[in-house]
C-alpha cells in the first residue's frame, strides 16, 4: 500500500504525533512565562493524546480481526515498511493502555509533578510510546532498527530525567552504554542477514533463508544471535539484562513502569515477528532443522527466569526487586517463545496482557508509597497495613501474589497458559524448572507482604493517609487482577485472533 | 447451571460472609464476631441437610452441579459429593463453625481474622466438593493465602518463620500437582479436567503413570504430612492461633489423604496397583511403610515434647499414619477404617487443640512441666481433657478405637509385619498421653495456678458437640460407615477393574 493510502490506517500514530507537538508548543508558549498555573497543561494534553490514540487503535481492532482488507499483501503499509494485522493491533492496544496508564501515573508522581521541565518529560514519554507502536508493527529490518533506537533514545533521556539525582544520571549513562553495545551488535547482525539474504523486509528475508546454501547456515545463525542480542536487551533477558536493575532503580517510578511493561511488550512483539516471518515460514520450529535456535531459546529462558528469581531473593529496594522479578517474568514469557506453535504465542500474548495489569499495579503502589514517605526500600514498608496504608498494602499484596502465580488471580492463569503450552509441546524439563522458579519467587514476594502485614510498625515510622482519588487506579488494576483470574474467556479469544497471524 | 445448588451455596456462603465482614466497621468487634459466626452456620445446616438427603447406596456423585467456565480449555465449574467426601464436607462445616466461636478471644485485627477465616472455609469446602481438576486446584491454592496470613499475623513468636515454611512447602507440593494436572489434561481425549472421567479418557503409558503418581503423592504427602515432608507441621501448629491449629489438623491434613484417594487411586488406578514386590504394588508398599513409620515416629517425637501443643502436633503425624496404612491395605476394612479415621482424627484432634488453647489463654504458656494437679483446680476441664486423651489413645468405646481397629484389621491381611509394628505403637501413644495427663493434672498443684478459672461456657460449647460425636461414634459407628462404605467398596472395585483393563491394554500392545 502506498504512502497516502496508508495514512488512513495510521491514525493512532498520527494522533500521538499531534499530541507530542501540542505538548511541546504548549510547554514553550505558557510554562516559561505564566509559571506554575500552566504546568497542568502538558500532562493533561498528553493524557488526552494517549487516550485518543488508544481509542483510535481500538477502532483498528475489527480491521485486524478481519485480516485487514482480507488480503495479506494489503496489510503492509507505507510501501512494505510496517504491518497492520491482528498481532500488531493487539500490541498497539496493550502499548496504548500502558502509555495512558503511565501518563496518568506520572501526573500523580511527586518525582515528575511540578518539575520545571515537565513539558519535555511528557513530550518524550509520548515519543517513546509512538516509537513502541512502530516497533510492534515493524515489517522490515530498517523499520525495526529505527523504531527500536527511537525507543532507546527517548528512554535514556527519560531515565535521566531527575537531573539532581545522581542515581538517575548514573542509570541513564549505564542504560546508554549497554544500549549502545546491544544495538551495535544488533545492527551488525542485521547487516549480515541483509548480506546473506539480500532483503530488508521479513518476507524477503524468509525467501532468502529458504534459498540459502547450507554452507552459509552457520553465518546466518551467528547473525541471528547478534540480532537476538538487540531484542534480548529490550525484553531484559539474560545475558542482556544487566542494565535493568540499575535503570529500574534509578529512573523515576513511572518511567520504570513504562520500561517494565511497555518496552518489554514491544520487544516481544518484535522478537516474535522477526523470528517467525523473517527466519522461516514456520518460525523457530522450521528453522530448527538447520539451526539450534530452539535450544538457544530454551537456554535463555531457563537462565532468565532462574537468574532473575535468585537475584531477587536478596533485594531490599522495591524497585530493584521488581526489576529482577520482571527479568524472571521475561523468562516465563520466553517459554512461550520456545514453544511458539501449539499455542505458545497465544500463551505469551496472554501472559504479557496479564503481566501488564499486575506489574503496573505493583509499580503504582510503589509510587504511592514513595509519594507519601519518599522511601523505596523495603524497610519503609514495615507495618504498612497497620499505619494507614491498609488499602495500598492490600493492593500490593494482590499484585505480588498474582506475580507469584497464585489462583484465583490473573498471574496464575497467565502461568497456567504458558506451562500448559509447554506441557503440550512436551517440554517437561522447562515446565518443571519454571514451576520450581515460581515457588522460589513466592519467597521474595511473600517477604514484601510479610513486611507490610506481619511486621509491626516501629515508633518512628510515619502514619499515612491516602485519598480515594490516589487509590482509584490501583483499585481498578487490582480488580482487573481478580477478574482476569476468574473470567478470561474474552482475553483468550482475543489472543487467539492475534496469534492466528502466525498460522498462515 | 442445573442441579441441586446445595453444595454451591455451602461453598460460597462463607465467601459472601467475607464480603459482609469486610464491609463492617473495623472497631465493631462483637458485631464482626457474630456476623462471621452467622455466616458459618448455614454451611453447617446445609451439611446436616446433606447428611439427611444423601443416599449412600446410589452409585456415583450426588448433588452434582456443573456449568462451563472456560470454554477454551474445557474447564467446568463441577461440584458433587460421594461417600468419600461427604464426611469431610460435614467435618469442615462443623469445625469451621466451632472455630468461629472458639476465636472470640482474638482481639488483634478482628475483621481481617474473620474475613480470612471465612475465605479459608470456602477454599476447604471447595476442595472436597470440586470434581473438575482445575477447579480443585484453584480451591486447593485458595486455602494457602488465608492460612499464611492467619499463622503469620495472629500466630506466636516465631510465626513468620512458620508461616512462610508452611507456604513454601505446600506450594512446592502444589506445583507437582499442577504439572500432573496439565499432563493428564493433554493426555486425555477429548482434553478435559473432569476428575470423574480422567481415569478412562487419559491414556498414559505405565512408566509415565508411575512418575505422575509419585508427583501427586509428594504433593499430597506434604499436606498429610508424611515423613519426610512433615517438618512444616510442628512449626505451623505451635505458632498458629488455637482455631487455626484446629483447622490445620482437623481439615487440612485430611486433604492429603483425600487427594490420594480421589486422585491417585481414582485417576491413576493402574499405577496404584502395578505389582512390584510380594504381590503388592510399589504404591502400596510406599504408603504402608511411610504410614507405619509415621505412626511410630510421630509417637516417639510426641513423647519427647515439653510443649503440650507440639505434643498434640506430633500425635497428629502419628494418627495420620493409620490413615495411610489403612489406605495401603486397600481391603474393605482397611479403607473404611482409613476414611473413618480421617473423620475421627478430625474431631479428636480438634478437641485436643481447643483444650490446649483453653489452658494457654489462662496460663499463657504450654509447658507440660509447668503445671501440676490441675485436676483439683479445674475439674471440668480435666474431665473433658481426659475424654479427649482417651479418645486419642484409642480406648474402646470411643470413636478412634473403631477406626484404628478397622485399619489394623485390614492391614493385618496385607502387611502382617508392619501391622504388628503399627499396633505396638499404641503403647507409645498411651505412654505419652498418660504421662502428660499425670504430669499436668495429677500430683501436687502448682502454687502459681491455684486461682486459674474453670473452663467457661463458650469454650465448653465448642467442645461438647465434638465430645458427643466421639462418644456416639465409639458406641455406634454404623451410620457413618453406612454413609461411606458403599462408595469405598465401589472405589475398590473400580480401581481393580481399571487396573485390570490397563493391564490388558499393555498385554494387547505386546
Amino acid at each position: 500500500m502506498g504512502t497516502t493510502e496508508s495514512l488512513a490506517y495510521f491514525h493512532p500514530e498520527l494522533a500521538l504525533s499531534v499530541a507530542i507537538l501540542a505538548v511541546i508548543f504548549v510547554d514553550l508558549a505558557f510554562t516559561g512565562r505564566a509559571g506554575r498555573r500552566a504546568s497542568e497543561w502538558p500532562g493533561n494534553l498528553a493524557l488526552a493524546g494517549a487516550g485518543v490514540a488508544l481509542v483510535l487503535t481500538l477502532g483498528l481492532h475489527p480491521l485486524g480481526v478481519r485480516g485487514l482488507l482480507d488480503d495479506p499483501t494489503q496489510a503492509w503499509l507505507f510501501n512494505r515498511m510496517i504491518v497492520l494485522d491482528a498481532f500488531s493491533v493487539f500490541f498497539k492496544v496493550l502499548l496504548g493502555l500502558a502509555l495512558l496508564a503511565v501518563v496518568w501515573m506520572s501526573m500523580s508522581s511527586r518525582e515528575i509533578r511540578g518539575q520545571p521541565n515537565e513539558g519535555e518529560y511528557y513530550a518524550l514519554l509520548l515519543s517513546s510510546g509512538l516509537a513502541m507502536l512502530l516497533m510492534a508493527s515493524a515489517g522490515t529490518l530498517l523499520m525495526a532498527y529505527l523504531s527500536l533506537e527511537f525507543v532507546s533514545l527517548t528512554s535514556y533521556v527519560l531515565t535521566g530525567f531527575l537531573r539532581h539525582n545522581r542515581r538517575s544520571g548514573e542509570a541513564a549513562l549505564k542504560y546508554l552504554i549497554y544500549g549502545g553495545v546491544a544495538s551495535g551488535a544488533m545492527i551488525f547482525g542485521m547487516s549480515w542477514v541483509f548480506g546473506l539474504t539480500g532483503a530488508m523486509d521479513y518476507a524477503g528475508i524468509a525467501r532468502g533463508v529458504a534459498a540459502l546454501d547450507p554452507g552459509s547456515r552457520g553465518a546466518l545463525f551467528l547473525a541471528l544471535v547478534l540480532v537476538l542480542a538487540g531484542f534480548g536487551y529490550k525484553i531484559a533477558s539474560v545475558p542482556f539484562h544487566m542494565w535493568a536493575p540499575d535503570v529500574y532503580t534509578g529512573a523515576p517510578i513511572p518511567v520504570t513502569a513504562f520500561l517494565a511493561v511497555g518496552s518489554k511488550a514491544a520487544g516481544f512483539a518484535m522478537l516474535l515477528r522477526f523470528f517467525h516471518f523473517g527466519v522461516g515460514h514456520d518460525g523457530v520450529a522450521a528453522a530448527a532443522a538447520a539451526m539450534p535456535l530452539p535450544q538457544l531459546a530454551s537456554v535463555l529462558c531457563v537462565a532468565t527466569m532462574t537468574l532473575g528469581n535468585l537475584a531477587a531473593l536478596s533485594q531490599t529496594n522495591m524497585k530493584r526487586l521488581l526489576a529482577y522479578s520482571s527479568i524472571a517474568h521475561a523468562g516465563y514469557a520466553l517459554l512461550g517463545f520456545v514453544v511458539f506453535a501449539d499455542r505458545g504465542v497465544e500463551a505469551l500474548l496472554f501472559y504479557l496482557a496479564v503481566y501488564y495489569v499486575m506489574n503496573l499495579g505493583a509499580f503504582w503502589v510503589v509510587m504511592l508509597i514513595a509519594n507519601a514517605t519518599g522511601r523505596e526500600d523495603l524497610e519503609g514498608y514495615r507495618g504498612l497495613a497497620w499505619r494507614g496504608g491498609a488499602a495500598p498494602a492490600l493492593a500490593l499484596g494482590v499484585f505480588l501474589f498474582s506475580l507469584a502465580g497464585l489462583p484465583p488471580l490473573a498471574g496464575f492463569i497467565g502461568k497456567f497458559n504458558i506451562f500448559a503450552a509447554g506441557v503440550q509441546a512436551k517440554l517437561y524439563a522447562l515446565v518443571v524448572i519454571g514451576l520450581v522458579n515460581s515457588v522460589i519467587s513466592l519467597y521474595y514476594y511473600a517477604r514484601v507482604v510479610k513486611t507490610m502485614f506481619l511486621d509491626l510498625p516501629a515508633a518512628d515510622d510515619p502514619a499515612m493517609r491516602f485519598t480515594p482519588s490516589e487509590l482509584g487506579a490501583v483499585g481498578v488494576l487490582s480488580l482487573a487482577t481478580f477478574v482476569l483470574g476468574v473470567n478470561f474467556n474474552w482475553l483468550l479469544r482475543w489472543v487467539e485472533v492475534a496469534g492466528n497471524v502466525f498460522r498462515g | 447451571m442445573n442441579g441441586d445448588p446445595l453444595l454451591t451455596l455451602m461453598i460460597f456462603i462463607p465467601l459472601l460472609g467475607m464480603a459482609v465482614v469486610l464491609a463492617l466497621p473495623s472497631r465493631a468487634h462483637d458485631l464482626i464476631r457474630w456476623t462471621a459466626t452467622a455466616f458459618s452456620a448455614p454451611p453447617l445446616l446445609l451439611a446436616v441437610a446433606l447428611l439427611v438427603r444423601f443416599q449412600p447406596k446410589v452409585e456415583g456423585f450426588q448433588f452434582v452441579q456443573r456449568a462451563p467456565w472456560i470454554e477454551a480449555f474445557n474447564i467446568e465449574y463441577f461440584v458433587g459429593t460421594d461417600g468419600i467426601s461427604i464426611t469431610m464436607v460435614v467435618l469442615t462445616a462443623l469445625l469451621c463453625f466451632l472455630c468461629m466461636i472458639a476465636s472470640f478471644g482474638i482481639e488483634k485485627g478482628v475483621k481481617g481474622y474473620y474475613a480470612l477465616f471465612l475465605l479459608l472455609e470456602t477454599g476447604m469446602l471447595g476442595v472436597f466438593c470440586a470434581l473438575d481438576f482445575f477447579l480443585f486446584f484453584v480451591f486447593w491454592e485458595l486455602m494457602l493465602l488465608p492460612m499464611y496470613f492467619l499463622i503469620g499475623i495472629w500466630g506466636g513468636p516465631r510465626r513468620e518463620y512458620a508461616a512462610i515454611k508452611f507456604f513454601l512447602y505446600t506450594l512446592l507440593g502444589s506445583v507437582l500437582i499442577l504439572v500432573t494436572i496439565l499432563y493428564l489434561y493433554f493426555a486425555s481425549d477429548p482434553h478435559s479436567f473432569d476428575m470423574t472421567r480422567l481415569s478412562q479418557t487419559a491414556h498414559v503409558p505405565m512408566n509415565v503413570q508411575l512418575v505422575l503418581w509419585t508427583a501427586l503423592f509428594i504433593g499430597f504427602a506434604i499436606k498429610i504430612p508424611a515423613f519426610p515432608f512433615h517438618t512444616w507441621l510442628p512449626d505451623a501448629h505451635v505458632e498458629a492461633p488455637t482455631a487455626v491449629s484446629v483447622i490445620l489438623a482437623g481439615v487440612l491434613l485430611k486433604m492429603g489423604t483425600y487427594g490420594i484417594l480421589r486422585v491417585n487411586y481414582g485417576i491413576l488406578p493402574a499405577a496404584t496397583l502395578a505389582p512390584a514386590w510380594h504381590g503388592k504394588s510399589l504404591a502400596f508398599w510406599l504408603l504402608a511403610a511411610l504410614g507405619t513409620f509415621n505412626i511410630v515416629y510421630g509417637a516417639v517425637c510426641a513423647m519427647a515434647q515439653a510443649d503440650m501443643k507440639k505434643l498434640v502436633a506430633y500425635s497428629s503425624i502419628s494418627h495420620m499414619g493409620y490413615v495411610m496404612l489403612g489406605m495401603a491395605a486397600f481391603t474393605p476394612q482397611g479403607i473404611n477404617g482409613a476414611v473413618l479415621q480421617m473423620f475421627n482424627h478430625g474431631t479428636v484432634t480438634a478437641m485436643l487443640f481447643l483444650l490446649v488453647g483453653v489452658i494457654y489463654d489462662r496460663a499463657h504458656h504450654r509447658e507440660i512441666a509447668g503445671f501440676g494437679g490441675l485436676a483439683s483446680i479445674m475439674p471440668v476441664y480435666t474431665g473433658v481433657t481426659g475424654l479427649a486423651f482417651f479418645a486419642a489413645m484409642g480406648l474402646p468405646g470411643l470413636s478412634a478405637f473403631i477406626s484404628e481397629a478397622l485399619v489394623l484389621l485390614g492391614a493385618w491381611q496385607a502387611y502382617p509385619a508392619l501391622t504388628v509394628v503399627g499396633a505396638s505403637a499404641v503403647i507409645l501413644t498411651a505412654g505419652y498421653l498418660l504421662w502428660t495427663l499425670q504430669r499436668m493434672f495429677l500430683g501436687p498443684p502448682n502454687e502459681k495456678y491455684l486461682s486459674l478459672p474453670e473452663i467457661n461456657a463458650r469454650e465448653l460449647f465448642t467442645l461438647v458437640p465434638l465430645g458427643a460425636i466421639v462418644i456416639f461414634l465409639g458406641i455406634y459407628p454404623t451410620p457413618i460407615l453406612d454413609l461411606q462404605s458403599p462408595a469405598l467398596v465401589r472405589l475398590n472395585g473400580q480401581v481393580q477393574e481399571a487396573a485390570r483393563a490397563a493391564g490388558d491394554r499393555v498385554a494387547d500392545a505386546r
